[in-house]
């Protein structure tokens, strides 16, 4: 059998997805048996006109990690998709948006004052903006337009895989490999996880009925070790989250914050996780339900951290 | 904006307040024609998903009635609505859509005059906020998926 082509590519992410094909450790070993990689900037000196030249489809598959949010994203995602036969959006961002779907809650011009102008340690009294197009003695130089509204590499090219997570876990990562290696494929969509139910199905913390009279942020707390963190009013996000990781942050007494997506089968996670959580608050006065409810600092945030740009909403309205 | 004609979704529980628009309808209560009722059994079956799809979709305001408080027919839907809606709308606020644009009452199976009073309470009041921003014409490939 010829040789797996794979290619790997980043869009608008942190870094840690590339981190993470690099945690299947000595496993790697068993990838370079069976697969070549032609592409990976992040690792080895392909240039994008190497990957114009490819003929259509002739990448096996692309592990794209990365939310879209530039030209060149854009650009990247077009292309790699026309080259390759399998096209996997890898992590959080490629898969909702993540972090850098955050900035859906401003406009560009917010992002880029905030970034360029207003930040404490910026000092750019002129308030110079990156330009797309800027000319100096030896030629114009570009960079790629920033775009108003981070998008998903499924709204942006289609997707046949999807493997969750921030960044996704060591086995949810060789999960994904080993059915490209061995070709048992699951069906075009697939979330590709080991669990299609909620983080919680793994916690091993003890679960009891969930009443809860005040949120706690994370520091205003030390949580018991063996009980539930939502019953003890951390905003834990495993109800509405798909498991597969191992329910490896509420066991370090972490809050899960929700980065391997929704459930199967739910379409906007931060709302099925609002409409979870509220449905718990021990009160049936309209006045203390209100007063615990405003004890949530940033309820958008934390329902959308990873999902904003999934979300039904896609993005917050700027008026 | 004068002729402007809000869209309302009301999601009205099956054992209150669809009676009680059946009563206003029934008395020959006269009340606005902005709003299309969803019969849900209860409240509680609103997932704030439903409300946020009905705004995302071209509704401009969202109207949720339930059976009072004690009177739920499974005891305790309403209440989880009660808590409910309060975060919603903390959290729509922040994604830029106005608070007064979902509202819950409790409205009676004897209560057709409140319900009339509700909806065309609630219509002025949505027709004084103006049109939903969010483009009419929307609809992401998700959602067309989703039906």
């Amino acid at each position: 059998m010829a040789k797996l082509k794979i290619a790997l590519y980043w869009a608008a992410s942190c870094g840690g997805c590339e981190i993470a094909t690099l945690a299947i450790h000595e496993k790697v070993l068993k990838l370079a048996e069976v697969a070549d990689i032609v592409f990976w900037p992040v690792g080895l000196d392909f240039k994008y006109a190497d990957v114009e030249k490819m003929a259509d489809k002739s990448v096996d598959v692309c592990l794209f990690n990365g939310a879209i949010r530039n030209e060149e994203n854009e650009h990247m995602a077009k292309l790699l998709r026309a080259k390759s036969k399998i096209m996997i959006a890898y992590g959080s961002c490629a898969y909702e948006g993540c972090i850098p779907g955050l900035s859906n809650f401003y406009n560009r011009q917010m992002t880029m004052d905030r970034a360029y102008i207003e930040t404490p340690s910026t000092d750019n009294p002129k308030k110079i903006l990156p330009q797309t197009k800027f000319k100096v003695p030896e030629g114009e130089l570009e960079l790629p337009e920033l775009y108003d509204t981070v998008k998903t590499l499924g709204q942006t090219v289609d997707v046949d895989y999807i493997v969750p997570g921030c960044p996704p876990e060591e086995k949810t990562t060789w999960l994904a490999l080993e059915a490209l290696i061995s070709g048992k494929l699951p069906p075009k969509g697939t979330v590709i996880s080991h669990s299609i139910k909620a983080v919680c199905d793994e916690c091993p913390r003890k679960k009891e009925e969930k009443k809860i009279k005040k949120f706690y942020r994370a520091y205003e707390m030390i949580p018991e070790p063996e009980k539930c963190l939502l019953e003890q009013g951390l905003l834990c996000y495993g109800i509405a989250t798909r498991g597969g990781c191992g329910a490896l942050c509420p066991q370090a007494n972490m809050r899960c914050t929700g980065c391997y997506g929704p459930v199967e089968g739910v379409i906007d996670q931060g709302a099925h996780f609002l409409s979870a959580l509220s449905s718990i608050i021990d009160s049936n006065e309209p006045e203390e339900i209100q007063k615990i409810v405003d004890e949530i600092p940033d309820p958008a945030g934390t329902f959308y951290r990873y999902s904003l740009p999934d979300s039904l909403l896609r993005r917050a309205i700027i008026k | 904006m004068g002729n402007f004609e809000p869209k309302i979704v009301a999601f009205c529980c099956n054992w209150c307040s669809y009676a009680g628009a059946d009563l206003a309808g029934t008395s020959r209560i006269q009340y606005s024609p902005n709003i299309r009722v969803i019969r849900v059994m209860c409240s509680g079956r609103v997932n704030p998903l439903f409300v946020i799809k009905a705004l995302s979709i071209g509704a401009d305001g969202v109207l949720v009635l339930g059976c009072h408080p004690g009177d739920c027919h499974y005891i305790e839907g309403n209440y989880k609505t009660m808590r409910r809606i309060p975060l919603l709308q903390k959290m729509l606020k922040q994604l830029g859509i106005e608070e007064e644009r979902v509202r819950l009452e409790w409205v009676s199976a004897s209560e057709g005059a409140k319900f009339a009073e509700v909806t065309n309470g609630f219509t002025e009041s949505v027709r004084k906020l103006g049109p939903n921003s969010l483009g009419h014409s929307k609809q992401s490939s998700k959602e067309a998926k989703h039906g």
